[in-house]
């Protein structure tokens, strides 16, 4: 069961009679196949949240088309049982006036009314092992009474309880603290073993590295490079990846003296395609010139 | 010593009782020093940072006692404090976007801000910073509105130290920033203090590798109290506290894959701090914890400027 | 904390040991029983002339008698009656119909939000009083149903806006995706999701139009727009007024409507900083 986007474009009329349209997405083709994560790496305005949603069925796609299985996605409960996201503050994703497990009883309520209580809250018992809860920790308690990684890990194991097949998660990590945080991203890469797909949107590359086998850099809606992620980052080739890459703080090593000579990043005004400079490894380059020499 | 802290301890009062974020911390920022100050939530970073500028109305001076300059601080009393705020010990705010008064023009906001200070432009200075952060000087007959979030970023980082103050706080001021951007302001601190601008910063942050790259000397704090001190160099190479080697061990580098290595957190929570468990309060964390654990492990300097509060270190 | 019941019970455990509903309700049921008994306590006709003229209160007039010797005690409890019926069910009308648009405002967005937000805000600029005098003139309907009915219809403009606002903030959060990638559908996302983040709001809502029914009542009363016959809180303050109860020291007429309205709305608002408190979890352990 495959996931594929096709040439997936989102505009948005900005402006005070909506005459200037706002590109956030621009033209991403992406395949996610079980047991792989990709991570989709990108700043702010670089369209990687709008994609997210975009996938979730949260946004229409402008331009383009989401396919499952070859079966176009459409947010529903067909769709939702194979594709789930789960977002970045772990407080928002609760209603706050009702207890936490709300979210996993809506999934009993819309997918399971039939399934007898005894045997729910076997699964329940299942799901929440696997994602590393403590059963009498997390039920009955409010949200507020919980920590963010439990809440972050509450709605994986509501997830779970359907037949997942794909997973969206969204900057999963970025509020949560360091000595959680790599817990939960050990969890992603458990599930992704056992044949989930996850789409780990993320601004850290170092998250985005350490679980990933593919990688997709976002600049401006577009993708500028994508590729297996040791390639990506043992060997980037677009310079809006080399100027990422040199700005992250590293423990290893202090920022030198200056900034590496990265040419500027420019927004390729004209035409620009994906050119593969290795087998799985695309790069962005303008339609004119094909240099394939990055200094 | 430009800032010398002892035994700070700073409360918040909540209707469920006295929450002690800070539980008697002591240490000092020497001239010309970037003390970057690490943890995670809850750990007391944040309302070190505020005591030693502004006390919100929930806060309260439990003991302790800050002198800068030599001078004590009198940071338990805010009409006292007045004199030394933006002029002695300034601030850059979190969020620059909402630091600004919106309906001023920028040059005017800064010549009634320094007014109400008693003190007035040096036009030819702010000029000259201005040009150090590579904003156009035309930048002060604009408004606010009108800048990028990175532009307000450094007009906030020029504004708070115009009086070159002694201690300059950074709180969290990176975490809604880019990556590009946040290499750009950090170096800028840097820029500040090498110029002079600033005698001494306390640089707060939840990350490690950020802090690593600008700070002399990071300081972890846990629940409320020093886990370790040390130059920045020997914290993220040799660090002694149990908290503080598994906290950079569960830091993903870039090169660092989860095939290849897998990293592991920290199972379990910081304790709660309305009522806070006698002895270490990492105790029930550690994997090294023993029975001399029940007792209060103080800070001891194991080498030349490296503090650790841990038995076992 | 002792054991905490579970589910449905866990808000009624709550409620019954929140105080300030519970002053609410001490205040508000005896005014419900007193006005829902009218009949039984105080006889046929509330206008009757039974007694002394201008008699201050004793035992056998509790509240005293007006100017031309009606008793008004029986006219308070007859009051209570109508001031119930028109805040109930102008206030509750104007409820509605503020939640319908302003849930489906906010919720929808875009060109539904714009074509509502037009309507409300048309409803909003109508000289309401002026519509009242016209309509009424011509159909000249003037029973209790019927003024309330106009009042509910021309008072749910800023509740609607309201709630649009609140809805507009909420549909945003995380939480609300969240309902639609379990598959949830929008009717049920708006009243099982969003609206209980609002329920002492909303609660409020309705108070305040309740209370604000009450008062067009007593103006629409005052300038004989009202029920032509019969008696509300309102007329006897109005009727205080116009016949110079306070010169001439007749606290008795103007003090029981007075205080009944504020008593009301008073009650009712206690209740509602109790609901927050019933409802909001967070609250609930300060």
């Amino acid at each position: 069961m495959m996931l594929s986007l096709e040439g997936v474009t989102k505009t948005y009329r900005v402006g005070a009679f909506g005459t200037a349209t706002l590109t956030a997405v621009d033209d991403v083709s992406l395949d996610l196949v079980p047991g792989e994560v990709v991570s989709l790496i990108g700043e702010s305005g670089s369209g990687k949240t709008t994609l997210g949603r975009t996938v979730l069925g949260l946004l229409t796609p402008t331009r383009g088309r989401i396919t499952l299985d070859g079966a176009p996605a459409r947010p529903g409960k067909a769709y939702y049982r194979h594709v789930q996201g789960v977002f970045q503050d772990p407080f928002s994703c609760y209603n706050p006036v009702f207890k936490a497990d709300r979210v996993i009883k809506m999934i009993k309520d819309e997918y399971f009314p039939g399934v007898a209580a005894s045997e729910w809250e076997g699964r329940i018992e299942k799901s929440l092992k696997d994602v590393g809860l403590d059963p009498g920790q997390v039920l009955g308690r409010y949200p507020h009474q919980l920590s963010g990684g439990q809440l972050q890990r509450l709605l994986i194991a509501r997830a779970l309880l359907l037949d997942l097949r794909y997973l969206v998660a969204d900057e999963i990590t970025s509020m949560l603290d360091a000595s959680t945080r790599i817990d939960v991203l050990n969890l992603l890469a458990d599930l992704k073993s056992r044949g989930l797909g996850v789409l780990f949107v993320t601004h850290d590359l170092s998250l985005g590295n350490y679980i990933s086998e593919r990688a997709v850099v976002l600049y401006r809606g577009q993708v500028v490079e994508s590729g297996p992620t040791a390639a990506v980052f043992g060997n980037p080739l677009h310079p809006y990846t080399i100027k990422l890459l040199s700005s992250v703080p590293r423990l290893t090593a202090r920022w030198d003296g200056g900034d590496p000579a990265v040419p500027a990043v420019e927004v390729s005004a004209g035409p620009s395609t994906l050119v593969e400079e290795e087998p799985g490894h695309l790069v962005r380059r303008s339609g004119t010139t094909l240099t394939r020499s990055v200094s | 010593m430009t800032l010398r802290v002892d035994d700070l301890r700073v409360h918040y009062r909540t209707l469920r009782g006295e929450v002690k974020a800070l539980d008697g911390v002591s240490f000092g920022v020497g001239d010309g020093e970037i003390l970057g100050l690490a943890g995670e939530s809850g750990c007391g970073k944040t309302t070190l940072g505020k005591s030693l500028i502004r006390m919100d109305g929930r806060m309260r001076l439990a003991g302790g006692t800050v002198s800068l300059d030599g001078a004590e601080l009198p940071i338990g009393d805010d009409r006292r404090m007045n004199p030394f705020r933006f002029k002695r010990v300034s601030l850059i705010p979190q969020y620059s976007m909402s630091a600004m008064n919106p309906t001023r023009r920028i040059g005017r906001m800064i010549t009634e801000l320094l007014a109400s200070r008693g003190e007035s432009v040096d036009t030819a200075e702010l000029e000259r910073r201005l040009d150090l952060v590579e904003l156009p000087r035309d930048i002060l007959g604009r408004y606010p509105i009108e800048l990028s979030g990175g532009m307000k970023q450094r007009m906030v980082m020029v504004i708070s130290t115009l009086l070159d103050p002694s201690l300059l706080i950074a709180d969290e001021i990176t975490s809604a920033l880019d990556v590009s951007t946040q290499k750009a302001v950090a170096r800028t601190l840097v820029e500040f203090r090498d110029r002079g601008f600033v005698r001494s910063m306390i640089f707060i942050t939840h990350d490690i590798s950020l802090t690593y790259q600008i700070a002399d000397t990071i300081m972890v704090m846990y629940a409320g109290r020093l886990a370790e001190k040390a130059p920045a160099s020997v914290i993220v190479s040799e660090p002694r506290h149990p908290y503080t080697r598994m906290l950079i061990s569960s830091l993903p580098e870039v090169g660092v894959r989860h095939a290849e290595r897998r990293l592991s957190g920290i199972p379990g929570r910081p304790p709660a701090l309305l009522d806070p468990p006698q002895g270490c309060r990492f105790r029930d964390r550690c994997p090294l914890a023993f029975d001399r654990c029940a007792e209060d492990p103080p800070p001891i300097e194991v080498a030349p400027g490296h503090h650790v509060a841990c038995w076992k270190a | 904390m002792t054991a905490v019941p579970t589910g449905r019970n866990e808000a009624l455990y709550f409620a019954l040991r929140n105080g300030k509903l519970l002053a609410g309700l001490v205040v508000l049921v005896p005014l419900l029983v007193l006005a829902a008994a009218a009949p039984l306590i105080a006889g046929g006709d509330p206008n009757a002339y039974v007694a002394t003229p201008a008699s201050p209160p004793s035992a056998e007039r509790w509240f005293g008698t007006t100017m031309f010797g009606q008793d008004i005690f029986a006219q308070f409890v007859y009051g209570l009656r109508v001031t119930f019926v028109v805040g109930v069910l102008g206030g509750g009308l104007a409820a509605i119909i503020g939640m319908a648009i302003g849930f489906t405002a906010g919720y929808r967005g875009g060109l539904v939000d714009e074509v509502l937000n037009m309507l409300t805000n048309i409803v909003l600029v109508l000289p309401a009083l002026a519509v009242l005098l016209i309509v009424n003139a011509y159909l000249g309907v003037r029973s209790v149903g019927v003024q309330a009915l106009f009042i509910g219809l021309t008072s749910w403009p800023w509740a609607a806006r309201a709630i649009r606002a609140q809805t507009f903030s909420l549909r945003s959060r995380d939480f609300v995706d969240l309902a639609k990638l379990s598959g949830v559908r929008t009717w049920k996302i708006i009243t099982r999701e969003i609206a209980p983040n609002m329920s002492s709001y909303l609660f409020m809502t309705f108070i305040l139009l309740f209370g604000g029914s009450i008062l067009i009542a007593a103006s629409l009363d005052f300038i004989g727009l009202g029920p032509s016959e019969g008696v509300s809180l309102g007329l006897m303050l109005n009727n205080a007024a116009r016949w110079s109860a306070l010169h001439l020291g007749m606290w008795w007429w103007f003090i029981p409507p007075g205080a009944g309205i504020t008593a009301i709305v008073g009650a009712l608002y206690v209740m509602n900083v109790g609901l927050d408190e019933v409802f909001n979890p967070k609250l609930r352990e300060l």
